[in-house]
């Protein structure tokens, strides 16, 4: 249970060093997918003009302010509230963005699934949880919105974030084939007899 | 007692953006009290993230979580209100898209074909007006439940038969528990529909997922099922964000209506930790905003 303080992007040996239950702070650049950002990238053959090699993702689709243009503003988005939605759904998309884009964590809530959990073994790569729902704490740490592309897409565009401190962030799928949601789901699932029992199902 | 549809307009974009931004307080203190019973240390520490960003969205008067939701408003109707209704749900409309656009909200709503975004909170059938009647003189009640994906993705029917009696309906939940997992983002409140026809018995569940902790289903045996599944869904485990821990859930909720002879329907509808809702009451003395 070590804490690493990351700035992105990182190397392959960095995330083979991560197990599960390791915390992880980032600082730098993180980015923003969502389930429409990753349905065009992958099945409607569009292209990011983003290099995301060694980068983080975020499942999330934010709360912005459109604004004028400015060094503090760049995109011409102000964040408003930018959190963190439901990973499952996004499961498919977990190997081509690591084998066609090289990202190698996936930040998002709730866990990802077995072929999530392969693809990290096989290419390096690390689920790393946060915790959905706690987005006004989460914005503090986003300090801009350096970019933004697909932004037809909107608010599911891919969004390029500056971020300090972001975290601490819990590894919950590792590069080493452990996930803490298949551990959990089965002594979950080990325990619906007695539940049941309890309540007098025959 | 005449309704001045401006203000209902003006109370539907206020009561949005509150929504949003404040927690009721049965479900503050029901996250407290998780926390404090809580025996898994990820899960207390997962618990005091929940209670700390409560606190930055009231000192920086932001919003709890970033899905703004698909906007519900709940009407109830008191005893001589004079208003028209057609207008009425304009207003609301109104209301929703006014705050999704002068906030501004994300839009989270799209076609379900096209996936076309109005960036209105509004679409076909969107904002969900629920329209009810109460026996309450001069009053005007309307609540707003933006509900959140995660939890509403995380919903269920099922018809069972007869002969499956009540331990189909305690089964079925403890199962819609276990497959949800981690993606509705708990501790829940689980909201159990039990008879009705079917879309009926999936309205029930809604009912009872956004009800306020604390409250009890006016059915005794209802309320004997919410207490019963609500020790048994604690027991499994999944813990809050389905990372392990004793608070699965705030509570099961049950809400029940009778059913046809052939028939054992049973719908769970989970809201998530960040249980969001607001309500403005108007009456001839002037609006009132709480929970």
């Amino acid at each position: 249970m070590t804490h690493h303080e990351f700035t992105t992007p990182v190397d392959e040996a960095a995330i083979r060093a991560l197990r599960v239950n390791d915390t992880v702070t980032l600082n730098g650049t993180l980015y923003g997918i969502r389930d429409a950002t990753q349905i065009h990238l992958f099945d409607r053959g569009r292209k990011t003009r983003f290099d995301l090699a060694g980068h983080a993702v975020i499942h999330t689709a934010p709360n912005v302010k459109r604004v004028e243009p400015s060094p503090a503003h760049p995109a011409g988005y102000a964040p408003v509230c930018v959190g963190t939605t439901t990973s499952a759904r996004m499961e498919r998309f977990t190997r081509p963005l690591m084998s066609q884009y090289g990202v190698r964590m996936i930040i998002g809530k709730g866990g990802m699934l077995a072929d999530s959990l392969a693809a990290f073994a096989e290419l390096g790569g690390v689920y790393l949880a946060i915790v959905g729902g706690a987005a006004a704490l989460e914005t503090t740490w986003i300090e801009q919105i350096e970019d933004v592309d697909l932004d037809d897409l909107n608010p599911e565009s891919l969004w390029r974030f500056r971020v300090k401190g972001f975290g601490p962030l819990l590894v919950a799928m590792d590069s080493h084939g452990t996930s803490l949601y298949t551990g959990l789901k089965a002594a979950a699932a080990g325990r619906r007899a007695a539940a049941l029992a309890s309540l007098g199902v025959k | 007692m005449d309704v001045d549809l401006k203000r209902v307009e003006e109370a539907a974009k206020e009561l949005y953006i509150r929504a949003l931004k404040i927690l009721p307080p049965d479900i503050k203190s029901g996250i407290a009290a998780l926390a404090r019973s809580e025996t898994d240390a990820t899960a207390r520490t997962i618990l005091g993230t929940m209670i700390r960003n409560i606190g930055v969205a009231e000192e920086r008067d932001n919003l709890l979580c970033q899905d703004t939701g698909i906007p519900i408003y709940n009407v109830t109707i008191g005893r001589g209100v004079n208003l028209d209704g057609y207008a009425l749900k304009q207003a609301i409309r109104t209301g929703c898209e006014r705050a999704t656009r002068e906030y501004p909200l994300r839009s989270s709503v799209v076609h379900p074909v096209t996936r076309a975004n109005e960036h209105s909170s509004c679409g076909r059938g969107i904002p969900v007006i629920n329209i009810d009647f109460s026996d309450i003189e001069g009053s005007l009640a309307i609540e707003m439940i933006p509900k959140g994906s995660g939890s509403e993705n995380s919903s269920w029917l099922k018809m069972a038969i007869p002969a499956e009696g009540v331990d189909a309906i305690k089964t079925f939940v403890v199962d819609c528990v276990l497959e949800s997992g981690g993606k509705s983002c708990p501790p829940t409140i689980v909201g159990v529909g039990v008879g009705g026809t079917a879309d009926l018995c999936v309205h029930l569940a809604k009912l009872a997922a956004t009800r306020p902790l604390g409250s009890h289903c006016d059915d005794p045996e209802g309320a004997a099922l919410e207490q019963a599944l609500s020790a048994a869904v604690n027991q499994l485990g999944v813990g809050p964000q389905g990372l392990g821990g004793d608070a699965t859930a705030f509570a099961v909720h049950v809400e029940t209506a009778a059913t046809h002879i052939t028939m054992n329907p049973v719908a769970v509808n989970m809201q998530c930790h960040s249980a969001r809702r607001a309500r403005a009451t108007f009456t001839a003395g002037g609006i009132e905003y709480g929970f």
